[in-house]
């Protein structure tokens, strides 16, 4: 089960990258024709930092998640996390990355239908290993900082969308994961809503320090993020960084072409 | 906590939660349940239909037909196949509705035998159910034509012991139609990519 070392790729300034994608092309069969939905995207998100991309529907958000969050499959180029290359994990290492390394976040929330929401955070801890007891003391802390101290026992379809959302977000929480990975969390929220989910996650990047990547359309994301990468038709377009900045970020490199 | 990348824990997935997310799952799509029940009530209820029969017929001092009795139990047989695709054909589409929480548990980190497992518990649960009320279904039925044919001397024919036996037969032969028709929907649930998670339409 091991992995060979890599090279450890932090640069000479000491920013230390958490996930890196070198040259990532994506591209998806449609019947006979080829879909290019990521054409070449080089990008180094820096550990601790919130990071929004944005882009318009179809430009290849979802697919950059996807590949981030070793979920599919590059068809050329390579994701790292911590240095290491997704490419070479096998899938239990990958499930492991899965359930430790990164939560995820979704735009349709995702909760386990069938389970209550502390089951539901509890699960990610309880394939971690962690004892019922443990998980459930660690499920109630991460729902009442969730803000949904009340409502451990309600199934998904007893709750709110932006309640759900906050349940989902202490799922992705569960395991400490040193990256959160949301795809339009607000997507599916009113604009308070949205806004309170948005303030929630600025929160948690700030306090605990967790890495936010987030594909969103939602330009309330602005002005929380410390990053904003656009991208269009599967290529990086431009990248802004807020004026003041608080983390120390690296250079980007440009798309080719 | 993963320092350098190099050791790899074993995730898990203990019965007990296993059981406990399975058995939710059949309480709460509860529908879904029943149409993938059906299956092996059906099956089930004919088998102990057939069984009964005999018995009450064996009973009775009327002399059997061995010819008969080959000709049942290819139909019981046939009965059996002819559920099991049912029960594979409700399970399959149980499959394809919960790709997003399939895909979602994957991203939560399940294994491929996680989902395995789960489809096999639920569909174990299904099956002794569904075995009990076929079993009862089928009893019921003889009983109730013997009534109305031959009358009250019918209860002088039943052997509540094999009765019985019919029960224990039931729940292990419908538990098990009911696990090796989720076979196949088993696997194509524990192929099903952790990216299902994102899917907005199937
Ligand atoms: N599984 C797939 N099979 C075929 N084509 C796909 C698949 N997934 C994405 N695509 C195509 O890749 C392109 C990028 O899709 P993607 O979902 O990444 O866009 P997006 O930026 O997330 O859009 P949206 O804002 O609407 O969610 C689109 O042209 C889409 O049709
Ligand atoms: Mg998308």
């Amino acid at each position: 089960m091991a992995v060979q070392p890599q090279t450890n790729q932090t640069s000479a300034t000491g920013t230390e990258y958490i996930v890196r994608c070198k040259d990532v092309v994506k591209e998806y069969m449609m019947g006979t024709q080829v879909v290019r939905a990521l054409n070449g995207v080089t990008l180094d998100i820096v550990r601790g930092e919130y990071l929004s991309i944005m882009g318009p529907s179809g430009s290849g958000k979802s697919t950059l998640f996807n590949m981030i969050g070793g979920l599919d499959k590059p068809t050329s180029g390579s994701v790292f996390i911590n240095d290491v290359d997704m490419a070479q994990l096998d899938a239990q290492e990958l499930a492991f990355l899965r359930c430790r390394t990164i939560g995820y976040i979704f735009q349709t929330f995702n909760l386990i239908p069938v389970m209550t929401a502390l089951e539901n955070v509890m699960l990610p801890m309880i394939f971690g290993g962690l004892s019922t007891d443990e998980a459930i003391d660690r499920g109630i802390e991460l729902l009442k900082l969730v803000g949904l101290g009340e409502r451990l026992h309600h199934k998904p379809n007893e709750l709110s969308g932006g309640q759900q959302q906050r349940v989902a977000i202490a799922r992705a929480l569960a395991n400490n994961p040193q990256i959160i990975l949301a795809d339009e969390p607000t997507g599916n929220l009113d604009l308070r809503t949205g806004k309170e989910i948005i303030e929630l996650l600025r929160q948690l990047n700030k306090e605990q320090g967790v890495t936010i990547i987030s594909a969103t359309h939602d330009l309330k994301m602005v002005d929380v993020s410390d990053r904003i990468v656009w991208i269009r038709d599967g290529r990086i377009d431009r990248v802004e960084e807020r004026a003041a900045v608080e983390v120390r970020v690296g250079d980007v490199e440009g798309t080719p072409g | 906590m993963r320092k350098d990348g190099r050791q790899v824990e074993r995730l898990q997935l203990p019965f007990r939660v296993a059981f406990h997310i399975s058995m939710q799952s059949v309480r709460i799509r509860f529908w879904r349940s029943v149409i993938t029940a059906a299956g092996t009530v059906l099956g089930i209820a004919f088998l102990v239909s057939v069984l009964t029969a005999m018995m009450i017929q064996r009973n009775s001092g009327a002399i059997t037909d061995p010819s008969e009795r080959y000709r049942m139990t290819w139909l019981v047989i046939m009965s059996l196949l002819v559920c099991l695709v049912g029960i594979t054909n409700a399970m399959l589409m149980s499959v394809t509705e919960r790709y997003k929480e399939i895909g979602t548990m994957k991203c939560l980190g399940a294994y491929d035998i996680f989902i395995v497992e789960l489809f096999f518990i639920e569909s174990a649960l299904v099956g002794l159910i569904a075995s009990v009320i076929g079993w009862f279904l089928g009893v019921f039925a003889v009983v109730l034509i013997k009534l109305f044919s031959d009358g009250f001397k019918v209860f002088g024919w039943i052997s509540l012991g094999e009765i019985f036996l019919y029960l224990i037969l039931s729940i292990v032969i419908g538990t098990l139609l009911s696990v090796i028709a989720t076979i196949i929907p088993a696997q194509v649930a524990a192929r099903m990519p952790a990216a299902a998670a994102l899917r907005v339409e199937v």
